[in-house]
């Protein structure tokens, strides 16, 4: 499960451009994740720039 | 906010506001809907633009958008050898450093001024479709959801856009061609004011660059951009970035942090759809060399505006009548140039070190009356024929 360091999301849209889901919107200051639509493929981890997105210690 | 208006703008960036301002000047009604809670912040950009560009839209340049004039562009190769781009030569790779923040306000306010609506920390969290046809978005703002309802909405979204997809387009940038940037606004360092310098190579950053853009004598935009398959934990944007800094600019200040995306992708096969236009980043229009996107947001949101105005008036605003901003853009001297540099970015992509510094020391090599991405490949080609073999697939760009 991707998770969000809230604290370090820069607010910058990386992940958002090439979720293939279409998961994850900013809204307002931060970034939110429908856990619905996410299938786990971590792309948006790999683009972020700061690191604010992660994987679950569960998995 | 009403609930009606010919032209609603999603988006309040350099491409929303010139839609939105050209749309109110054609006697049309518009609105711009900004989620975030400022025009112009935060700002992701590394803020240059050619000065010829940014003339296209302005007769005069106010002051106080500019942080920096440019004369002249460096270029630094893997091996450190390094080359300078002089005005003659540089064409759009001078002009100047802008401060977004005074110029996204001054080109919304220009646009509120003439006539438009504007909203901020408004989000749009659907669209409106009936009958095949976009009629408007379903914005979320103060706490409340309206309904919105316009003739034509202008997606200006930017990078991370979401509405096009609420309407059925695929935005998604593949992974490898979004360019994950970090950049650090610095002072105290040594810089050379009115040279851009570009640093390439894949130690300093993969698949992309490494750019110092002057915003003073001491200050700049040091910041860099790397391909997203080539970013992970560890070997991050920032990571690279700041082991750069802490190499050439220990004494240097970091007065602020600024993260983003960049497309460096084809455009999206269509940018428009039944009461729809997608322009600027939305539409993937950034620059795939150099990830430059204001001038192709400007272009393209005043373009939309134009057709979308010219659609109301004769009350056909369906995906035929629209595709004419499609067919303008994508013949036009951007969308011809989106084209070619594409296919160079491929091409740069896949070359190593070594490659790379033989191209870039050969440039000193030059001697060309007229600078410009054509007749540099034409000369490179010419001076490389064997490391630059790939590069024969351009050649159609070329006759």
């Amino acid at each position: 499960m991707i998770v969000i360091r809230r604290e370090i999301c820069g607010y910058c849209g990386a992940c958002v451009s090439v979720c293939p889901e279409a998961a994850l919107e900013l809204v307002d200051a931060y970034l939110e994740i429908d856990t619905e639509k996410c299938k786990n493929c971590r792309i948006c981890v790999r683009v972020c720039p700061l690191g604010a997105l992660g994987v679950s210690d569960e998995e | 906010m009403k609930s009606e208006y010919d032209i609603l703008v999603i988006g309040g960036g350099p491409g929303g506001a010139l839609a939105a301002k050209t749309a109110v000047e054609s006697g049309l009604t518009a609105c711009i809907i900004e989620k975030r809670p400022a025009i112009g912040a935060p700002v992701r950009c590394a803020e240059g633009i050619g000065e010829d560009l940014i003339s296209e839209f302005f007769d005069e340049v106010d002051p106080k958008w500019i942080s920096a004039k440019i004369e002249r562009a460096k270029i630094i190769a893997p091996d450190g050898s390094s080359f300078y781009l002089d005005p003659a030569m540089a064409g759009n790779e001078v002009g100047y450093v802008l401060d977004r923040k005074f110029f996204d306000r001054d080109l919304v306010w220009q646009a509120v001024d003439a006539g438009a609506e504007c909203y901020v920390r408004a989000r749009a969290v659907d669209a409106i479709v009936e009958d095949g046809y976009v009629k408007g978005a379903v914005i979320e703002y103060g706490g409340e959801r309206y309904e919105v309802r316009a003739k034509v909405v202008i997606a200006a979204d930017g990078v991370e856009s979401k509405f096009s997809r609420y309407c059925g387009i695929d935005t998604t940038v593949p992974l490898r061609e979004l360019e994950t940037c970090a950049q650090y606004l610095m002072t105290n360092i040594d810089i050379e004011p009115g040279v851009t310098v570009f640093y390439v190579g894949r130690d300093v950053a993969p698949e992309g660059y490494i750019w110092i853009f002057p915003k003073g004598e001491r200050s700049a935009n040091v910041g860099i951009g790397i391909s997203g398959t080539q970013s992970k934990d560890g070997k991050r944007a920032k990571d690279y970035l700041d082991k750069y800094v802490a190499e050439n600019f220990p004494e240097g200040k970091v007065i602020e942090l600024i993260i983003g995306g960049v497309s460096v992708c084809e455009p999206l096969e269509c940018t428009v759809a039944n009461g729809l236009v997608v322009v600027g980043d939305a539409a993937r229009l950034s620059d795939p060399i150099t990830g430059g996107g204001i001038y192709n947001a400007m272009y393209s949101g005043k373009l939309a505006a134009e057709v979308a105005a010219e659609c109301i008036e004769n009350n056909d605003w369906s995906r035929d009548a629209l595709m004419e901003y499609d067919e303008i853009w994508r013949e036009s001297r951007m969308g011809k140039a989106l084209q070619r540099n594409y296919q160079i970015k491929e091409i740069f992509v896949k070359l190593d070190d070594e490659q790379l510094n033989a191209i870039l020391n050969s440039v000193n090599n030059l001697a060309m009356k007229e600078f410009s991405t054509l007749t540099l490949i034409k000369e490179l080609m010419r001076l490389n024929p064997k490391v630059l073999k790939d590069l024969k697939g351009l050649k159609k760009y070329f006759e």
